[in-house]
Parts: structure tokens; sequence; C-alpha cells
């Protein structure tokens, strides 16, 4: 009866509040943002004017941004879609920055102060090329300067006044593909080079004001080119051979062509193969062979000359001109912990003109990138400034021996999320002094009462504002009693470890996986995937949590594998291991040894699969569960789904008593000229379920089927597999599946006509809602499905069930057959999806909320009430009061839903839910090439009191209720004793 | 109150005895006047008395089945009131509710209370305490039907099963995408 109470108070709470949202003055108190921009590939300074000094960057993200030299602040972005890559970035006029994206097809001017864009063009493009962008500094046509762009085949002259395309030269019959645009100064000519079939150098002379080709010559080379090219003047070029042990000296000088090689091996005595480094040095260029760098100097015939040769750790910049004519150029290598910057001459290697050692930390690896740029310092010498990348994608600002400032950019690339407990606070440990005095304490509320009855100045509303933004020790570094305070730890592609705070998103402590330290035998791990090792409660209360990092050697998907175990409190790697097989699924088993630490099996490209952490407890935990332990695979490709059981421990002499061999069990094969596999899908593994029964209006009882061995497949015809509308609702067909991956059952089968993916779906209790597009409608739909299990609806006795004589609680197995049945409707939904998530709490009993992350990089919150199956379009009375909302035929997007209020995470990837230890709470956080956090209550905070719950309100009524008493009471004293004195 | 009584409690004391001691002729010393017969008025009024004491017996009869039928009364009332409530929670039906099943199990507790003033040797009293106590009963059964009819008592198969958490699976299963 209490919980039917509850669950009716619950309701009450529900119905009553239709949405969540929150006030202007409330933005920013629970949820924090940060903006990223990825790592990045290239950088032009801005730093000519006396304004504000800059430097624009475009990003592996795709972002394009213009930076604060002195603070390292965005003062603008742009994020381009995610096929929308940039391939080059530069600026014309002074006053334009140019994006080359798109593999040459899309160019696009922003104006440098402010970001707006000024214009764009789309380029003709016929077949698939590498894409080049130049900016000519000097090239003036008829009061035009021409941008000159190579990509699909054709090369543009763009104006670039206002994107209007000059002229274009069509270059696909030939082959060809532009290497280098070159242009002699003072010559209205411009020089193209690039190769046909990589064999053959052709160098065009074109007219730049009306793109006609003044003169073509071509020169084979035997045995062909491969990709580097290094430009050393304006006319010569370095290119490597196809064997890459040749260097090739291409001579264009007045209209011929000449080779001029020279083997490497004749240039370093133990040659290898060679590569040539991207740096334009002006001539020079910069080769990598055997682990080393060396520096060939390319005289005026061509002849090659080694001058330098520096450790392969070295990165370099482009060279720049410095006064009287010289280039100079920055190189950074490592020594310990240290990074040492050099800025030497291009002519004359021994020149150096600064050098500085600066303190670098270890987890932010090697240094990937240097861009350079020069300052006028006032004794007139010249400064240099080094905006370097490091290995995690961090990005710095190096200056007169200093880091300026710092952005850790490898946060833009998350790639995968969990979350970990806090230190629980010592005893000894005092708290931090939030509140300081009662006097403190007692004027903030008395402010906090001013702002509630409408009396603050805007002084004191700032005031509130500030003190709710400190209050609360939000940001401690322990556990609190509602468990809002927790870290989130995040893994990404640089294979770097975050762990975020969230009450104020600082990083906590960030570790770098394959730091320079770690042994040779794995060179460059990168991280795959995260999972909680140990969540010490109970009895292991004394341990650390820990977290797992699953890693791999390579990108091949045979390359052994790397296991790392890491401390979630300190950050540091407790062990790490390279355990010698491949990874190709990791399955954490619902069981924990003593210690906690859970049970992790690894599987292999043999089916085998090895258990995790290697000890006898674990073993044997594993060998009682060892018939109920089983594998699934799903092969996208050849639209198969295997089920594997364990079968044995491994034969052979390399196989230890961990390793388990498997056996098939079932397939699932799908027609592959019909049903090709777009998405996958199964419940989150510590999704908690309050209750197994779902209670209708009538008290009807319907049996959830709730179980964590189902798998949601939606499979599209081949044809309906690429873009929307790229196919007429006839051909397409998108079908989905509930199988059970244990026995292999497909429990439902659910055909929709004539509809299209990309499916976005999300799988929670005993439900699956999932976003697709109808062709016919020309309508996004959102569809639920809600499975139920029929075997165990007799179970209605009401005698029977408070007798305790029922099986709901005995343990069920797959075998047995459930009989399923499904409800299920579908929705219109005006927006295109990016991601779904649905909200989790602890004990699984507040209402769920689902998190749509939409096209416009914005986060929907939509009640689980507006997918039910149940609603029919003239609910009952009973229907209504149980909250059941009439059937409208599309879902409604209420703007104050927005949980990213007036935020946009940009480039949004994920969406991760992580309960609080108060029910209501779920903690949200979001990532993309921005970071979001915030907290919901899906029902409101029907457990605690809201944080702008007036105490000064309460405290002053008891307190004038008090005195009320004690005043009345020692007035009817005297009233009595003058009565008695009468 | 308390000092008045301290005062009672310390104060002198006298009292005047208006007990008539008259039946005893041996304490007195003064004889009875001529012509006065002790005996003789008593013999006279028993007639009347009985019969006063029988109209007075008659009387609380009909007063304690007056008594013992109120709670119809009551109950029609609380009937109306129920149907007009209607058959949802919210704080009105949920006020009557409990008034319905207080009032009948207050008045059960005071039963013997209530039914004091008419206790006399010559009335039977057992019948109207039986009604009274039926209806009082019907009163309380229609409260707690009125309380089932609003889903507040566990009497659905609903109520025991929604505390249940879902059942264990034997079996355990992982697995998805390969990792590329």
């Amino acid at each position: 009866m209490a919980i039917r109470v509850y669950l009716l108070f619950l309701l009450f709470l529900s119905s009553a509040i239709v949405t969540y949202s929150l006030y202007e003055d409330q933005a920013g108190l629970m949820d924090w943002h940060q903006r990223y921009i990825g790592k990045v590939k290239h950088a032009v300074f801005h730093t000519q004017k006396t304004g504000r000094k800059r430097v624009i960057v475009s990003t592996e993200e795709n972002v394009v941004a213009s930076l604060d030299l002195r603070l390292g602040e965005i003062f603008w972005r742009h994020v381009l879609g995610t096929k929308d890559a940039i391939d080059g970035v530069d600026i014309a006029l002074g006053k334009y920055v140019i994006t080359l994206s798109s593999e040459g097809s899309t160019l696009r001017a922003w104006n440098l102060p402010d970001g707006q864009m000024v214009w764009e063009t789309s380029l003709h493009s016929a077949q698939q090329s590498k894409s080049l962008l130049s900016v000519p500094v000097n090239l003036k046509v008829d009061k035009d300067y021409p941008i000159l762009v190579f990509g699909g085949g054709y090369l543009h002259a763009v104006s670039a006044i206002d994107g209007e395309v000059l002229w274009k030269k069509d270059f696909t019959a030939e082959g060809f593909e532009v290497q280098r645009v070159l242009q002699p100064p003072g010559s209205r000519i411009i020089y193209v080079l690039g190769f046909v079939n990589s064999a053959e150098a052709v160098v065009y002379q074109i007219d730049s004001k009306t793109g006609e080709v003044v003169s073509q010559k071509s020169m084979e080379f035997p045995g062909g080119f491969s990709g580097g090219i290094s430009s050393v003047s304006s006319d010569k070029v370095v290119v490597l051979d196809s064997t890459r042990s040749i260097l090739v000296t291409i001579i264009f000088l007045d209209g011929g062509i000449s080779f001029q090689k020279t083997r490497i091996s004749d240039l370093v005595e133990d040659s290898g193969n060679a590569e040539i480094l991207s740096p334009l040095l002006t001539n020079m260029l910069a080769v990598k062979v055997n682990k080393r760098t060396i520096f060939v100097r390319v005289d005026g015939e061509g002849k090659l000359e080694v001058v330098d040769s520096l450790s392969d750790e070295t990165a370099m910049s482009d060279s720049l001109p410095v006064a009287d004519d010289q280039e100079a150029f920055a190189s950074i290598h490592h020594e310990g912990s240290k990074i040492h910057l050099m800025v030497k001459l291009v002519n004359d290697l021994d020149t150096v003109l600064l050098k500085e050692s600066i303190q670098m930390d270890q987890h932010r690896g090697r240094v990937h990138k240097v861009f350079v740029n020069n300052y006028i310092r006032t004794d007139r010498s010249n400064g240099f400034r080094a905006l370097i990348v490091m290995e995690d994608h961090s990005l710095l600002l190096l200056q007169q021996g200093a880091i300026v400032w710092s952005r850790e950019e490898g946060l833009a690339s998350v790639t995968d999320v969990t979350t970990a407990e806090l230190p629980v606070e010592k005893d000894g440990v005092s708290v931090s002094k939030v509140e300081h005095t009662l006097v403190d304490w007692l004027k903030g509320h008395v402010l906090k009462l001013k702002g509630s009855l409408l009396l603050a100045s805007p002084e004191d509303v700032a005031a509130i504002q500030e003190m709710r933004l400190k209050s609360s020790g939000r940001s401690k570094l322990t556990r609190d009693h509602n468990g809002f305070r927790k870290l989130i730890i995040a893994l990404t592609r640089a294979g770097k470890l975050f762990a975020l705070h969230t009450g104020d998103g600082r990083i906590v402590w960030s570790m770098l996986l394959n730091s320079p330290s770690k042994s040779e035998a794995c060179e460059r791990p990168s991280g795959i995937s995260l999972y909680q090792w140990q969540v010490p409660h109970h009895h292991a209360m004394d341990e650390n949590p820990s977290v797992l990092v699953v890693g791999r050697c390579g990108s091949d998907s045979s390359a052994p594998g790397v296991l790392s175990f890491v401390d979630v409190y300190t950050g540091k790697e407790i062990s790490s291991s390279d355990i010698g097989h491949s990874v190709v699924q990791v399955l954490p088993l619902p069981f924990t040894d003593e210690t906690e630490q859970r049970l992790h099996l690894i599987a292999d490209t043999n089916g085998h699969v090895h258990l995790y952490p290697k000890t006898s407890e674990a073993l044997s935990i594993f060998e009682r569960e060892f018939q109920n332990v089983y594998w699934y695979t799903v092969e996208a490709d050849d639209g198969i789904i295997r089920g594997h059981a364990m079968k044995s421990s491994c034969s052979g002499e390399t196989a230890d008593k961990y390793c388990f061999t498997t056996r098939e069990l079932w397939t699932v094969v799908f027609p592959s000229e019909s049903e090709k596999i777009i998405s996958t899908l199964t419940r989150k593994p510590n999704e908690v379920v309050h209750t197994q029964a779902k209670v209708n209006t009538d008290q009807d009882l319907l049996y959830k089927y709730v179980s964590k061995n189902l798998l949601f497949v939606a499979t599209v015809s081949p044809k309906g597999a690429g873009e929307i509308s790229s196919v007429t609702p006839e051909e397409s067909a998108l079908v989905v599946y509930l199988i059970d991956t244990i026995t292999g059952r497909i429990l439902h089968r659910l055909s929709h006509q004539g509809c299209q993916g990309p499916v976005h779906a999300v799988f929670s209790e005993n439900w699956v809602v999932y976003h697709y597009f109808n062709l016919r409608a020309h309508k996004y739909e959102v569809t639920v499905v809600e499975i139920y299990d029929q075997s165990r609806a007799e179970n209605k006795n009401v005698w029977k069930l408070i007798l305790g004589k029922h099986n709901l609680t005995a343990p069920i197995s797959s075998y047995s057959r459930p009989e399923v049945f499904t409800k299920s409707q579908s929705y219109f939904f005006a927006q295109s999806v990016k991601t779904i998530a649905v909200t989790s709490t602890a004990k699984g009993i507040t209402s769920k909320q689902l998190l749509i992350g939409t096209i416009g990089d914005q986060i929907l919150a939509l009640d689980k009430r507006f997918v039910d199956p149940r609603r029919t379009l003239n609910p009952s009375q009973a229907e209504k009061e149980e909250g059941i909302i009439p059937l409208t035929d599309s879902l409604p997007i209420i703007p104050q839903s927005y949980i990213t209020h007036s935020l946009k995470v940009e480039g949004l990837r994920g969406i991760i839910t992580a309960p609080a230890k108060l029910e209501s709470t779920t903690h949200v956080f979001a990532y993309g090439v921005d970071l979001f956090y915030t907290r919901l209550a899906p029902s409101k905070t029907y457990d605690s009191l809201t944080d702008d719950f007036s105490y000064a309100l309460l405290l002053i009524t008891i307190v004038a209720l008090v005195a009320a008493i004690y005043i009345t009471w020692v007035l009817s004293e005297k009233k009595e004793l003058s009565e008695k004195w009468r | 109150m308390d000092k008045g009584k301290a005062v009672m409690g310390t104060g002198r004391r006298w009292a005047v005895e208006f007990s008539d001691q008259s039946t005893v002729p041996s304490s007195r010393d003064i004889l009875d006047p001529p012509g006065f017969s002790r005996a003789s008025p008593e013999q006279d009024d028993s007639a009347t008395s009985r019969q006063k004491k029988d109209a007075e017996a008659n009387w609380k009869l009909q007063k304690a089945w007056e008594v013992a039928q109120s709670p119809f009364k009551n109950l029609m009332m609380m009937g109306f009131m129920m149907w007009m409530a209607g058959n949802t929670v919210h704080l009105f039906s949920i006020g009557i509710t409990f008034s319905a099943l207080w009032q009948p199990i207050s008045a059960l507790q005071s039963v013997g209370k209530i039914f004091e003033p008419f206790k006399d040797n010559k009335v039977e009293l057992l019948m109207p305490k039986l009604v009274f106590l039926a209806l009082n009963l019907g009163g309380l059964a229609l409260g707690i039907w009125k309380l089932n009819t609003l889903g507040l008592l566990p009497t659905h198969a609903s109520d025991w099963v929604s505390s249940l958490a879902p059942p264990q699976e034997v079996e355990h299963s992982g697995g998805g995408f390969v990792f590329h």
C-alpha cells in the first residue's frame, strides 16, 4: 500500500509537471559547458596589425576557429559537418579566412574579426582526388585577387573578394593531379606541377588572368613517384620515387623539365625507407630515414647535400621569413621531462636565433606539430612564439621560455565515458568552510529571501548568483550524501584518460596511456574502450576504485592488446600488461571477486576468450558459471549474428588456464539481397529495474519481459543504406528484430515498409524506442516497442501472491521459452537525431526521460509518457488520471525541455547518464567537440528540498511563532492575575 | 485551578448533615408529635414511585433505541458524501473516507459511555447496543469499501507484485560488433 501511495504521489508530481525547465538565473548552477576545437591541423597567425593578436586554426574535428594569442580563448569558432573535412586554411586580403573543405569542393571565406561567413562557393568536382588550396600573396589580376584551388580533377581560380569562379581548368581527362602551384614573383604566369598516374611529371604554365595554358611540358619517370613532395624553391621540387629509396629533384626552369636522381644511400649510410616530411623550408627539405630526420640542402643545380641530422622525435615548423631575406624555422625535441625549442636560420643551421627549454608534463606525450610566428621585440630583434600540438592533442603556446596558455583539446574527441565515485570524506579531514559564520550564513539567506520576494537590487542579484555558484561545496573532492559529486572518466582518441569533476567540470587528473616512459614493446597503443574494473562497496571499502582501459598496439584488429588499470582516485596507472593476444570484444561479466574486481572476458580473433583478472579466485567463480556464459558477435558486413557458448580450456603450448575455447551455438543470417544490419543495441548492463510488473488503469497486470540478453537489431534494404531519400519508398524497407542472445530465438520482428535509416535507438527496461526516416511521409518517425511476458501473466491470484506462492522471483532461463507479446506505436518526430539516451536512476523508480541529441546539437528531454503504446485518441477519465496523454500524430518539441537551454554541444556524438545516490536525480554528460554536463530530475526532486529553498524564511517563521507563543502566554498570565484580584 | 484546590484543601471545614435520621427512633430524644405515623407515607408512595420508575425505564429504553439508530442517519449522509466525492484520490475524497472510517471506530470505542446514561436494572440495553454496533460496523465497512474503490487497499495482484524485483537470469551473454 505504501508503494501504491508512493507511486500515486509520483504520478501526481509527474502529471503536474509536464516539462523540465529552469529559470534564467538557474542556468549554470548545476550544469557546465566546455568549448573545444580538436587537434589542430593547420594554423595561420595573424599578428601584423596592432589589434588583437590571433591565430586561425583548422582541426581534425572539422573546426575552423580564431584563438586569442594572449589567452588562448576562442574568439569565434565554426564546426563544419562531419563530412566536411577541412583541407586547407589561409588568410586572404588580410581580412578573410579562406577554408577549403569537402575534398576541395567547398570554398568559404570568413570575416577575420568576427567569423561571419562572407561568401561560399561550391566548386565543381568530378572525381576523388587530393585537394590543394593556394592563396598567392601578391598575385593581382584586374583588381582581383585570385585564389587557386585544385580538387576533384579541376583547377579553379576563385576571386577572393566575392568568391566568384574566375576560370576553371578541367584536368579530369588526363588524370592529372596537381601537387604544387607555384608563382614566380612579378609574373602573371603560374606554374602548376602535378603527376599523371604517379609516373609522369607535368608542368603547366597557366595565364593567371584567363586560365589558358601557355605551355605544357611533361616527362615520364620510369618507376613512378610516391606521395611525398617538397617544394624547395620556385622552380624546384623534390619527390620520392616509388621504392622510397631515391630522391628525385624536378627542375622545371623556363618551361623545361629535368630530373636529377640522388640515392638516399649516398646521403646517409644505413638507409631504409625514406619519407619526406611536410615542413616547407626554402632550398632545403627534411627527410625521415631510419628513425632520423636529415636536412638536405638543394643547391641551384639540384644537387643534394646533407647538412644536419636530428633524432626522430623532432617536430619542425615551416620556415618563415625573418629580417634581411632570411628564413627561419623552429624545431622541438624532447630530453627527459623537458622540451627544447630551437629556432634556426634555414640558410645557416649553425645560427640559433632562439633556444629555450621548457618543463613539460609527461602526460602530454610528444610534440606532434609546431607552428612558429615571429614578432619584433622592443630592441628590434626577433622574438618567436611557438604554437605546439602535443600527442594528447593539447594545444600550447610557448613564448619566452614559458607556457603562456594551454588548451586540453583531447577532450574534443572523447570516445568512451564512464563514471566513478569520489573518495569518502575522512573523519579527521575537516570540511572546507563553505559558510564561515552564522552572520554570513544569515546574510546569505536574507539575500536569497530578498531575491525570492523580488526585492533584490541588481547588485544583490549578482551577489546571489555568485553565492549560488560557490555554494554547497559543489567542487569538493569528496563524496557527498546525495551522490551529486562524481568523477567522469573520459577516454579520448589520443589515448588519454581524463577525470572531470561533475561539480565544475575541471580536470582532476589526466593520464596519457602511452606515456614515453612505457616499454618499447608496444609503441603506439590506441585506447579502444573503458570499463569499470573495481567499484568497491560493502566489504572492500578500503580499495580504491579503478577502471580498465583496453587498448591495442596497432590499428589492425589482430594486433595484440594492452590492458591498463588506472586508479580512479589518484589517476595513476596501477599496472598495465601486454596481453599477448588480440582483442575483438570485451565482455564484462556480472560477477565480482573478493576485492570487488569485476570479471571480464576478452575475446580474440581465434574465437578464444581469456578471463581477467588472472587469479584462481576469479577462475573458480567463472568455472561455477561456466555453462551459463555466452557470447555473440555481429558481423555487419556479412549480415550474420553468431552465438557462442564456452566449450573447454584452451589446448596447445601457449595456452594458460585462463583461456577458453568456444563453440558456435546458433547463427541468424539475414538475406544479403534484402537486409543489411545497420544498428544493434542491448540494454545497459548496469541498469536497475525497480519492478517487473506494469499496472494498467483497471488494476490489470502486465509482466514486463526484462532481460539483459535481448539484442535489438535494425536492418534496411541494401539500396536504402545510403543517404536519406536516395531511394523510392517501394525499394526500401526497415526491419527491426528482438533477438535472444542465448538461444538465438527471434522474439519479435517488425517491418516498416518504405522506411530508411539511419536508426538511432535506445533500449531500457522492457522497451525500445527507435528513430528512422519514413520515405512515404517524408518525415522522421519514432516507434516504441514494449515487450511483455505472456507466460507469467497467469500470476494474478491475490491470495497466492500474499502468501508468496508464486514463481515470480525465481531465476529464469532463456531456454524455458518465454512467450512474449509486444505493444508498439509510432509517431512523427520533427527533428533529425544524432543520438538518443535515457535517464537512469539509482533504484529505477523515477519515471524516465528520453534524451534526444538533435541535429542542432542540443539535447531534448522527452518524457517516456509521450512514447507509450497505451496512448489512445480519447483516453478515459481513469487513464487521464494515470497520466496517459491523448494520442497525437507527432511528438511535441517543447522549447523549455531542451536541457542544454541556450547552449550547443557542437558536434554532439554521445550522451551518457549515470544515477546519483538520490533516487530522483540523474547525471547527464554529453560529449562531442564540446562537453556538457547537467543533473536532471525527470520527476522533479521529490525526495529533497530544492537548492533555492528559503531556510531563512522557515527560520524566521519559526522564530516568529515561538515569540508569539511566548508573548501570548505572558499576556494571558497577566490577564488571569488581574481577573483573580478583581 | 490548582490554587483554588489548594485553598479548599487547607481551609477550615464544616459540614451540615442533611440526611434524615428520623427512621431510627431510638436515636432521637424527642418523640414524634401526636398523630404522626412514621410508616404510613412510604406505603402510600410506593405505587406512584413504581409508576414513575417504569416510565423512566421506558423513556430510557426509547432513548437508547434512538441512540442506537442514530448511526443510520450518519451512514446515509456518509454514503451521499462518498458518492459526491467520486472515485479519484484527492484531498476531499481522502478526507471523507477517513472521517467515514474514524467515526465508526470512535463510536465503537465508546459504546459503553454512550449507553451509560441509560443504564438501568430494568432496561434491557443489549439489543440497542447490538444494533448500534451493527450500524457502526456497517459504516466502517462502507468506509473500507470506499477506501478500496479509491485503490488504497492492497486487494489487487498489482499491489503485491509491484514491489517484486525482476527475477535473476540464469544465463549471461555479451558481445556485439567486433572492435575495428
